[in-house]
């Protein structure tokens, strides 16, 4: 059982050079262990930039990221990315590589023994259910788009992070096999226990998902809450459109949606 | 084809001169257009001058920059083995910045975002990734190299060249189609035999 870390951003920012407008900007919020954040907003709304600064892919200008209270910029950015989960849209599957070396990656930098890998290989296969027998040896382009997204969900979680973080991982698959796949992640992190930060422009999946919701536009928070506060009590007017505030039928959905994931943990 | 019936064993063992030659120059001129190539695939606008430059040596005709080197070098093998070697690293360099750059860049952030070092990307991913379109500019300058090393036999550095100039000084047909027909055969066995390896690295990596 690997617990999650906590984090604390504050007053993070990121100015990209030729660029007058902040890609992200006063950004300050914690999260608690095992917490599952959803950063939410429209297309470059700063919600990936942000995500990116957690494992230093992308320099905070100022402010600060703490990880467990330690300031990241003080660490080895290596070392701190091989402690954190990354799980992308594309997700990047190596395509010279088997499924077993993909989500072996970490682990294997670490130094983890060969029969280590092995077993833990298997066992996150069969995490997000596929099943190693069939799956271990498979190349890449032998997936489907949902198996291809289960397996960079299996390589980021391998080494067993305390931070998660994923950029519309489920971007790229239909409806059906999105919504599994929500269902399954939730379950994981929740008996992995660790913190996610978890990047979308969907609201629906937002809602499902969050124990909070980070709502972003252009590259400012606008509010930070729960989702059930977030229905209730939209901070802004953009918020307000979000959640469809003026719309019964949204907001009769929403509820529902609510009422049956507190019904079924 | 009289003379390569009647004189196989001396059309063999210049056919091995001449591959060793090639082989010789392709290996230093690999050398030095791996590193260069790296270098210029992060950056470029050195990628940029750096194939204009190389592109200007590949397109001096191969007979005049050998009568310079022949000048500077004097005659035997050195004036052709570095002809050789500055012809090669235009399509080598150009493959290596070509297939570095063309490597899938989710999988290069997915690889940087699991804690590889620039090193371990590189080798790992980077790399293995770029091999078919590298040993695909491997091909194509073993194939001009092949081609090029007959002027070889103009300046004394022996191989195939030798009968195709022999023959003409001497009015001697046969040796002329002798050499030629034997370099060009080298030619095609070297391109098949390097198309494998290309297609071998391309299942790799799909």
């Amino acid at each position: 059982m690997t617990a999650g870390a906590a984090l604390r951003f504050a007053g993070a920012a990121v100015r990209y050079s030729g660029s007058d407008q902040p890609a992200i900007e006063d950004v300050s919020f914690e999260v608690a262990p095992g917490e599952l954040i959803v950063l939410l907003g429209p297309s470059g709304c700063g919600k990936s930039t942000l995500l990116r600064t957690v494992n230093r892919l992308v320099a905070l200008t100022s402010g600060s990221i703490e990880v467990d209270g330690r300031d990241i910029a003080t660490m080895d950015p290596v070392d701190l990315r091989r402690g954190i989960g990354y799980a992308i849209q594309a997700v990047g599957l190596f395509t010279h590589m088997s499924v077993a070396q993909n989500i072996a990656v970490v682990p294997s930098l670490l130094g983890w023994s060969r029969e280590r890998i092995e077993q833990r290989v298997d066992e996150l296969l069969a995490l997000v259910h596929l099943d190693p027998q069939r799956y271990r040896d498979r190349r890449p382009r032998q997936l489907s788009g949902g198996e291809a997204q289960r397996v960079g969900v299996a390589r980021a979680i391998a080494a067993r992070p305390r931070v998660l973080l994923m950029d519309e991982p489920f971007g790229a698959v239909d409806a059906l096999v999105r919504a599994s796949l929500q269902r399954e992640l939730a379950r994981i992190v929740t008996e992995l226990g660790t913190t996610t930060l978890f990047v979308t422009h969907d609201f629906d999946e937002a809602l499902r998902l969050a124990d909070r919701i980070v709502v972003m536009r252009s590259g400012r928070v606008e509010q930070a809450a729960t989702p059930d506060e977030l229905l209730e009590a939209p901070a802004t007017p953009y918020v307000r459109e979000l959640v469809h505030a003026g719309d019964a039928v949204y907001r009769t959905y929403y509820a529902h949606v609510r009422a049956q994931l507190r019904g079924s943990p | 084809m009289n003379y390569l019936l009647d004189h196989p064993a001396r059309v063999a063992s210049l056919a091995a001169e001449h591959v060793e030659l090639v082989a010789a120059a392709l290996a230093l001129a690999f050398a030095i257009a791996l590193p260069i190539g790296l270098y210029a695939a992060r950056r470029p606008h050195v990628a940029g001058w750096l194939l204009g430059v190389l592109g200007a040596l590949y397109t001096i005709p191969s007979l005049a920059l050998l009568a310079v080197l022949v000048r500077l070098l004097g005659l035997g093998m050195a004036p052709i083995f570095v002809a050789l070697v500055a012809y090669a690293q235009f399509m080598l360099a150009r493959n290596v910045v070509t297939g570095i750059n063309g490597v899938d860049a989710a999988q290069v952030d997915a690889a940087r975002g699991a804690g590889m070092s620039g090193n371990q990307i590189l080798t790992r991913i980077e790399l293995p990734q770029a091999l078919p379109v590298i040993v695909g500019g491997i091909r194509i300058a073993a194939i001009a190299s092949i081609a090029i090393a007959t002027l070889g036999g103009y300046v004394g550095s022996g191989g195939l060249g030798v009968l195709i100039f022999n023959g003409l000084t001497l009015h001697q047909p046969s040796m002329i189609v002798a050499g030629s027909v034997s370099a060009s055969i080298l030619a095609v066995i070297t391109d098949g035999a390097l198309r494998l390896v290309e297609r071998r690295a391309r299942l790799g990596t799909s």
